[in-house]
């Protein structure tokens, strides 16, 4: 062991210390510029062509030549784009998803994390293989149920940014309870336990004391609900059918939808008006999500 | 849970204790009423609007639903199901009934020819296809509108009466009749010529009914000027449940897949068809039918193809990613992280849609600018197009896999590489040996959830080249780059109008099972199921 370091320790005196730099931290560089610039690159791409007056099916290549406002303006003054409240109809949408799925999630793994009950391990395998089929594969049925529901309740039927709501609510026990499950476990039981004693009830333990403690993994699981439902097209094309109802995603696709007549500027301006919120938000959580990830969510 | 009452307890004592509201009406209780008294509301008026339609499954799930709700809050026991109900009442309306659903609909011939059940297509099909009685009277025509709706209005009989395609003739009162004909209507007015003129197929093609009787036949007209009685030609025997011609001849009989058909196999004038269960039909299509179960055959394939190789590259650039930066003394380490999450940061189906525009083939930048104006066919090429998927997911994807690697490279143990380098471990040996058998242990379940992930990857598809190059002109045959579920969205005709719904949920009950196989085997891999215990 000795006579190792010995040697390691002479061949870096007698080599020029460049070379070992090189050797051990330079070329890192080399590959972290590379990459940079593949992970960039598209990005930079998209505020040009946002940036590009008028840009459209032949002039998304020319790089920063003319520069201008005119995409932004059209998104916010031109009648036939309702920007504004296909902004507020997704973050509406996204915000009472993940504030539904959070509470119906929480609750649920409350009940499975603290309560011994007949049938609890049944449900929660049965939560599991649900989990595992995606929503949108049922798109013919979720179709048809709206159909039915919305010739009773309008409020529940097409068109409806209340029951595409309803739909993607019913998504959020299956996929996300067991991320929850799991943190919920990791709180002692010996907290409520006292709190019992105290003479709290199961509401008070849950709504003071346990939602406190798993405020991290509510974040996470509110996050990803809210991205989920931020890129989810399928079923939002589906349920939507008036422009003015649309959200981000179905909006965005229709200004290139025509292959003939692709509206890129409109597109790209829009993109990275509704990207930076959510930029910003994922790399102030980034850690949480990771860890969230790490547990077996999957961003949508 | 509440404690089990003790043997002991006398009946009321017991019935208290698990029936009596709560002991402390504290802003809790208050709270809970509240909000139960909206529920039940909301519950009671959309039963009452459910009852006015007459639609009885609504109105027995709304039952159910209210009942079984204040029974749950309001009971002292079920403390756990206060907790579940909630998330449950949306996962089975809207996952569980919909799944169900989803598999009832693929025993069937729901789709285009096939929309409406069997008395609706009968009526219509007789509606639609009628001649003129010549034997029956003739009326002297005055076209009335009301709104945007046209109607006949005749005399019959001395009674003015009027009536539209979907209205049978009923008596106008007080409607002023001249020359046996009517000159003028309260709530109509008569159409001038140049309305006519300007509606003229609305007019020539519209047959009202004469009364609610289909067998009475329906007036038409020709000039606008008179109206006749038109008889249906297809006549339905309620007795043998044939449709008979009435020029021809010819019986029609039920075929058991949703028509009527001839006994030699001719569909009748104005086919329409109806839903009804057709059994295993749509998966032996699937199967057995050469022009769906070819392309069925090679977009499972690239399907299996696509998913695997995704989280292949992901990982291996992740990976190497990750190592690379890893390294404790290079600087700007956290500036690099940042910048390499940046495209999982990016909502993912705008970037598919960017890299659409990116490598479009005139004018794209990556053959106008990165390539000198090479007209690479990237996303027109069958064999280059799914490259181009393969390139853009990589792009995708590495980011994830990137900061998985890192977080699980950053638990290994320090000592434990110390250790093996002081054995005189080569780095690639102490790579191979330590690094990767500790980092596949905790990243193994999130590959096979990515490959879960990839196989559903829907946006992707949809967005980067939505299953094209297709072959022909044929909008339902998928493309070359179509996984399962973009080949489901596009048997289902959303956009392309021909739908096949019946088929389309069948490959969803084919994508069920595949992807519960491999949930099922990655279970078995992770143990995640002992964590129930």
């Amino acid at each position: 062991m000795t006579t190792t370091t010995q040697v390691q320790t002479t061949r870096v005196l007698n080599r020029p210390p460049r070379s070992r730099w090189w050797r051990e931290v330079g070329w890192r560089h080399v590959v972290g510029v590379v990459a940079v610039i593949y992970a960039v690159f598209p990005l930079v791409f998209a505020a040009n062509i946002a940036l590009t007056p008028d840009a459209g099916i032949s002039n998304t290549a020319d790089f920063f030549t003319s520069v201008g406002w005119r995409n932004f303006a059209y998104l916010f003054t031109n009648p036939s784009s309702y920007f504004v409240r296909w902004v507020v109809n997704t973050l509406a949408v996204g915000g009472v998803t993940a504030i539904g799925t959070v509470l119906m999630g929480g609750a649920a793994s409350y009940a499975f994390s603290r309560f011994r009950f007949k049938g609890r391990r049944s449900t929660l395998t049965s939560l599991l293989v649900i989990q595992m089929f995606p929503q949108m594969l049922s798109f013919v049925a979720i179709f048809l149920l709206l159909t039915t529901l919305g010739n009773v309740f309008p409020a529940l039927g097409m068109n409806s940014l209340i029951a595409l709501i309803c739909v993607y609510l019913g998504g959020a026990l299956g996929v996300n309870t067991f991320l929850m499950y799991g943190f919920f476990n990791t709180v002692p039981k010996e907290i409520d336990e006292a709190a019992k004693i105290d003479g709290a009830t199961h509401a008070q333990i849950f709504w003071t004391i346990i939602l406190r403690l798993v405020a991290p993994v509510l974040a996470v699981v509110g996050l990803l609900s809210f991205i989920s439902s931020f890129s989810e097209y399928i079923i939002a094309k589906l349920v939507l059918t008036e422009a003015p109802n649309y959200t981000l995603a179905v909006a965005l696709y229709s200004f290139v939808a025509d292959p003939q007549n692709p509206h890129w500027g409109w597109f790209a301006a829009g993109a990275l008006i509704a990207a930076i919120p959510v930029l910003v938000l994922f790399l102030f959580l980034q850690r949480y999500i990771v860890s969230g990830l790490t547990s077996g969510a999957v961003k949508g | 849970m509440s404690a089990p009452p003790t043997a002991t307890a006398s009946r009321k004592a017991r019935r208290d204790a698990v029936y009596a509201p709560a002991r402390n009406w504290g802003p809790g209780f208050f709270v809970k009423l509240i909000v139960m008294a909206l529920i039940d509301a909301i519950g009671v008026y959309g039963i009452y609007t459910a009852w006015t339609v007459r639609s009885m499954p609504i109105v027995t799930v709304m039952i159910v639903l209210v009942v079984v709700a204040n029974v749950v809050y309001f009971s002292r026991r079920m403390v756990p199901a206060k907790y579940i109900l909630p998330g449950m009442i949306f996962l089975f309306i809207f996952q569980l009934y919909v799944m169900v659903y989803t598999a009832y609909v693929a025993f069937t011939n729901y789709g285009q020819g096939h929309m409406i059940d069997r008395n609706d297509a009968i009526s219509r099909m007789q509606g639609n296809s009628s001649r003129l009685d010549a034997d029956g009277p003739t009326y002297q025509l005055t076209l009335l509108a009301r709104g945007d709706d046209i109607y006949f209005g005749v005399v019959v009989d001395g009674t003015a009466k009027a009536g539209t395609a979907d209205v049978p003739l009923t008596e106008i009162a007080g409607a002023k009749v001249a020359d046996g004909k009517i000159a003028s209507a309260p709530d109509y007015t008569v159409m001038s010529s140049a309305d006519i003129i300007a509606r003229q197929s609305d007019v020539t093609s519209m047959r009202v009914p004469v009364s609610e009787e289909p067998a009475d036949g329906s007036l038409g007209t020709s000039n606008a000027m008179s109206a006749g009685v038109y008889q249906p030609i297809l006549v339905y025997d309620q007795a043998t449940e044939t449709l008979t011609d009435q020029e021809t001849g010819t019986v029609y009989r039920d075929n058991g897949r949703g028509s009527f058909r001839s006994d030699d196999g001719a569909a009748p004038p104005n086919d329409i068809g109806w839903r009804t269960g057709v059994g295993f039909s749509n998966f032996a299509k699937l199967f057995t039918d050469a022009s769906v179960a070819r392309p069925f055959g090679s977009v499972l394939l690239w399907t299996v193809a696509f998913a695997f190789l995704s989280v292949a590259t992901t990982f291996l650039l992740g990976l190497f990613l990750a190592v690379v930066f890893n390294a404790p003394r290079l600087k700007g380490q956290k500036l690099y992280r940042v910048l390499l999450i940046l495209p999982y940061a990016f909502p993912g189906f705008m970037s598919a849609l960017l890299w659409r525009a990116m490598l479009n083939t005139q004018f794209g930048v990556v053959n106008q600018t990165l390539l000198g104006g090479a007209g690479i066919q990237w996303l027109q090429d069958p064999w280059l197009a799914k490259l181009s998927v393969l390139f853009v997911n990589l792009w995708l994807g590495y980011p994830y896999m990137f900061l998985v690697c890192t977080g699980s490279l950053q638990s290994i143990p320090g000592d434990m590489m110390e250790s093996a380098r002081v054995d005189g471990a080569s780095p690639w040996r102490q790579f191979r040996s330590i690094t990767l058998p500790l980092l596949f242990i905790s990243v193994a379940p999130l590959l096979i959830s990515s490959f879960a992930f990839n196989f559903n990857n829907f946006n992707l598809i949809f967005m980067l080249t939505g299953g094209g190059p297709t072959h022909g002109t044929d909008p339902t045959k998928p493309g070359s780059t179509d996984i399962l579920i973009s080949m489901v969205y596009r048997v289902a005709g959303v956009d392309n109008g021909n739908p096949d719904y019946g088929l389309a949920t069948a490959l969803s009950i084919i994508i069920f099972v595949l992807v519960g196989a491999i949930a099922a085997w990655s279970f078995r891999q992770t143990r995640k199921l002992e964590e129930m215990a």
